[in-house]
């Protein structure tokens, strides 16, 4: 377990700022209690800081998580956002979507949203700008990229894609060994 | 014959409303009492209308009619009223068919308690060696093993009188045993286990309640949702649910579902844990208080520990450990679905504790376990699990429960807890092995704060447990309608290790033993001091049921007082530290005399170990 480099701050930072913006300062200054980003095997936890102190009394190699994962360093040095990172993203996210009940299942079989499923959306959504999925009880359901902006949205024809899927609930079930 | 028709009617009327208003005495269904009293009025019409073209009218019969019209039915009057000659005739009908059906009923009531004394005194006739030799060829139908089962135990139940005088009370058990086991297809050992536990009838409920399923339950994660509002979401779902009991305010059965309910977008969400019941009662009885530090040593799939967390609202630090690695997925994917940020997952041997981490406030301890009481989730445990699985598990268990309390802070403000449970109700696993634990370390059993559940046994067969072992609490599959549970609760007194004095193991087993005896002779000795000695008593029971905090501070300023004596003096002050007690405001009501006889007469198991050293 390591603090991430420069060069890996940067890239996951770039991604966590198309979802959260600005509030990226917010995760770092946590008011209630000051936290930290941690690299674990190539996985990116954010953690407390009174886990962080506890941490280290546990043999390294047997620490399988601690705080929250939010996402791993692909092979190509890619950051990859995980679904576990969702409710820090949903706290702090810049563009919501809210999804009809009736699509609500099809995005968490991990399909993309079409219009015909879509409730509601932020204004200023700007295209391929990160947006969090939510049904329409404010339930986070996952996240994924904004198809076209909101403007273009308005005149999209029922079939064409609105948000496409990158990250959702389902995988908790679908893919349990993939993710953690 | 037309008039006999008309008049049925009223007359049948008169034997219903009688029908309410008599009191519930066992008699055949209503149908054919009815047609029984059909056919009787038929034949009283008949002799009846007899009577009258006789000219026989009022008799003695009459009378007695005369004096039931009062509180017969007023309803009746008019129309007798109008026709006096006919009234009178179907009135007495009816008084007659009352007295027939009113015999009947005593008749059939009196032939029912024969029935039933017979059967209460009837010998069963215990199958011999040689009849079940015989049966060995042909195919023994389950029906009758279950019946030969239920007239055994029948038998067991009023054994001086119905046994059979030439068989002994270890020949019915021997039958019952293998029937119980063939019926129920369990390995023989298991099912003579059970039998040392229960009653005869007790172990047939607990067996047959390990053969349904148990209602399917959830827990609320309190930290993404509430019970209300998840109630109301999966109800819109389809899902019949009720609360689980009134001694949770988290739990939610579910009854029928038309979804999954493993899958639902609540589910994924993390507002619900699919949790049995019987396993959210640990962490009840851990108590855990935000900001702690907890440790849970077997923590896949992370159920318990997410309640953990969930009581501490994230804060403090949870650390879920389990040995294996597959498990622990499963753990780290819940915890990250609830939304749990506290907790650190790893994967150490439980047995290795107290060196990977120690100090922490409060320590749970799921031991892994035979599974002897959730046979109704896996049916496998019945052929798989032998007397030697049961020893094996045991020992792990003492000794992860050893590690368990070395890893905790005795000097912690809020906590210095340990909880211990099994899903086993074998005593091998549970009693034995906190008994081991009290032997072994400064600890002792507090109450679990579970309102719910038996209390732990304090005597199994040959074995003596501490008198504080009913803190400790056993769940049920029959009496429950949980998985079976034990639980129990400790508080660490200190860091230190309890060394026994070299006899002390055996003392403990036969130390109930010796308690009752001294008790009796005391009665039998002093009949003056007897009443106080009562009362005495009486405060050391409720001492022992609850033991509130000034028996917390007698303790703990026993132990500062004797922090310089050895440890094997200090040992037995604590263990008697309750009984010296009382015998000092003894001396001090009475005068010497009668408390030196005391010490000598009934001074305790204690007092007298003392004097030999």
């Amino acid at each position: 377990m390591r603090p991430l480099t420069e060069d890996e701050m940067r890239t996951m930072f770039q991604k966590l700022s198309t979802y959260i913006g600005k509030n990226i300062q917010h995760l770092l200054q946590n008011k209630t209690e000051a936290h930290a980003f941690r690299l674990l095997k190539d996985r990116v936890y954010y953690v407390s800081e009174s886990l962080l102190k506890a941490a280290p009394n546990l043999p390294a190699d047997t620490v399988l998580s601690l705080g929250t994962c939010m996402g791993k360093f692909t092979k190509g040095k890619k950051f990859k956002l995980h679904i576990t990172s969702l409710d820090v993203l949903n706290r702090y996210a810049l563009y919501k979507v809210w999804v009809k009940p009736s699509s609500e299942m099809s995005f968490l079989y991990g399909n993309n949203i079409p219009k015909s499923g879509l409730g509601r959306i932020t204004d200023g959504v700007p295209q391929y700008g990160g947006v969090i999925v939510l049904s329409m009880s404010d339930v986070p359901l996952g996240f994924g990229v904004a198809a076209q902006s909101t403007e273009v949205c308005k005149d999209l024809e029922p079939t064409g894609n609105v948000v496409l899927h990158q990250g959702d609930i389902g995988e908790y079930l679908r893919n349990e060994d993939d993710v953690f | 014959m037309a008039r006999s028709t008309t008049k049925k009617a009223p007359a049948k009327s008169a034997g219903k409303k009688k029908k309410v208003v008599k009191p519930p005495t066992p008699s055949p269904p209503a149908s054919s009492d009815e047609e029984q009293e059909e056919s009787e009025n038929e034949v009283d019409d008949n002799s009846e209308g007899e009577e009258f073209t006789d000219g026989k009218t009022f008799t003695d019969d009459n009378q007695k009619w005369l004096k039931m019209k009062g509180d017969d039915s007023a309803s009746e009057d008019d129309e007798a009223d109008s026709d006096s000659e006919a009234s009178i005739s179907q009135i007495e009908r009816d008084a007659m068919a009352l007295d027939a059906e009113k015999e009947e009923e005593v008749k059939e009531f009196e032939e029912d308690l024969q029935r039933q004394r017979q059967e209460m005194t009837k010998v069963f006739h215990l199958p011999t060696a040689e009849e079940l030799e015989e049966d060995e060829d042909r195919v023994v139908p389950p029906s009758e093993i279950r019946e030969r089962v239920e007239e055994i135990i029948e038998v067991m139940q009023d054994f001086k009188r119905r046994r059979e005088p030439s068989r002994s009370r270890t020949e019915y058990m021997d039958q019952l045993e293998s029937d119980l086991s063939e019926y129920f297809g369990y390995l023989p050992e298991l099912i003579s286990l059970f039998l040392k536990m229960f009653s005869p009838s007790e172990a047939l409920e607990f067996l047959d309640a390990s053969d349904k399923p148990r209602p399917l339950v959830i827990r609320t994660n309190t930290l993404k949702a509430r019970r209300k509002d998840l109630a109301q979401a999966l109800i819109k779902r389809g899902v019949n649910l009720d609360p689980l009991a009134p001694w949770s305010k988290v739990g939610l059965k579910i009854y029928e579902s038309t979804v999954p309910i493993g899958a639902t977008p609540e589910y994924l969400s993390g507002h619900y844990m699919l949790q049995s019941a019987a396993s959210m009662c640990p962490v009840m009885a851990l108590e855990p208080q935000p900001g702690e530090k907890v440790l849970d040593m077997s923590s896949a799939p992370g159920g318990k520990t997410s309640y953990v967390s969930q009581l501490m609202k994230n804060e403090g630090i949870v650390v879920a450990n389990d040995l294996k690695v597959e498990r622990q997925k499963a753990t780290v994917g819940n915890l990250h679905r609830l939304g749990v940020k506290n907790v650190i997952t790893c994967c150490n041997d439980g047995k290795n504790f107290p060196k990977v981490m120690g100090n922490f406030d409060r320590v749970l301890l799921d031991a892994p376990c035979s599974g002897l009481g959730v046979i109704s989730r896996d049916q496998s445990i019945k052929v798989q699990r032998t007397v030697k699985d049961i020893e094996r598990t045991a020992h792990l268990q003492k000794e992860l429960l050893l590690s368990g309390i070395d890893s905790l802070n005795a000097k912690s403000k809020t906590g210095g807890i340990m909880v211990y449970s099994t899903c086993s109700v074998s005593v091998q696993e549970n009693e034995q092995v906190v008994q081991y634990i009290l032997n072994k370390r400064d600890v002792k059993l507090v109450d679990t704060g579970l309102k719910h559940g038996k209390p732990g046994f304090q005597r199994y067969q040959e074995r003596r447990f501490h008198p504080s072992m009913q803190l400790t609490r056993r769940f049920y599959p029959h009496t429950h309608n949980m998985d079976g549970f034990f639980v129990a609760k400790f508080r660490k007194l200190s860091n230190k290790e309890r060394i026994p004095p070299p006899e002390e193991v055996e003392d403990e087993e036969v130390s109930g033993e010796e308690e009752e005896d001294v008790e009796m002779d005391v009665e039998e000795d002093e009949e003056e001091v007897s009443e106080e000695k009562k009362a005495l008593r009486a405060k050391f029971m409720s001492g022992i049921v609850k033991p509130e905090d000034d028996e917390e501070i007698d303790s703990e300023e026993e132990t500062k007082k004797s922090e310089n004596k050895p440890k094997k003096e200090r040992w037995e002050k604590i263990k008697k530290g309750k009984k010296k007690k009382g015998e000092k405001v003894v001396k001090e009501q009475k005068s010497k005399q009668v408390a030196g006889k005391k010490k000598s007469g009934g001074g305790g198991g204690p007092e007298k170990k003392k004097a030999k050293k």
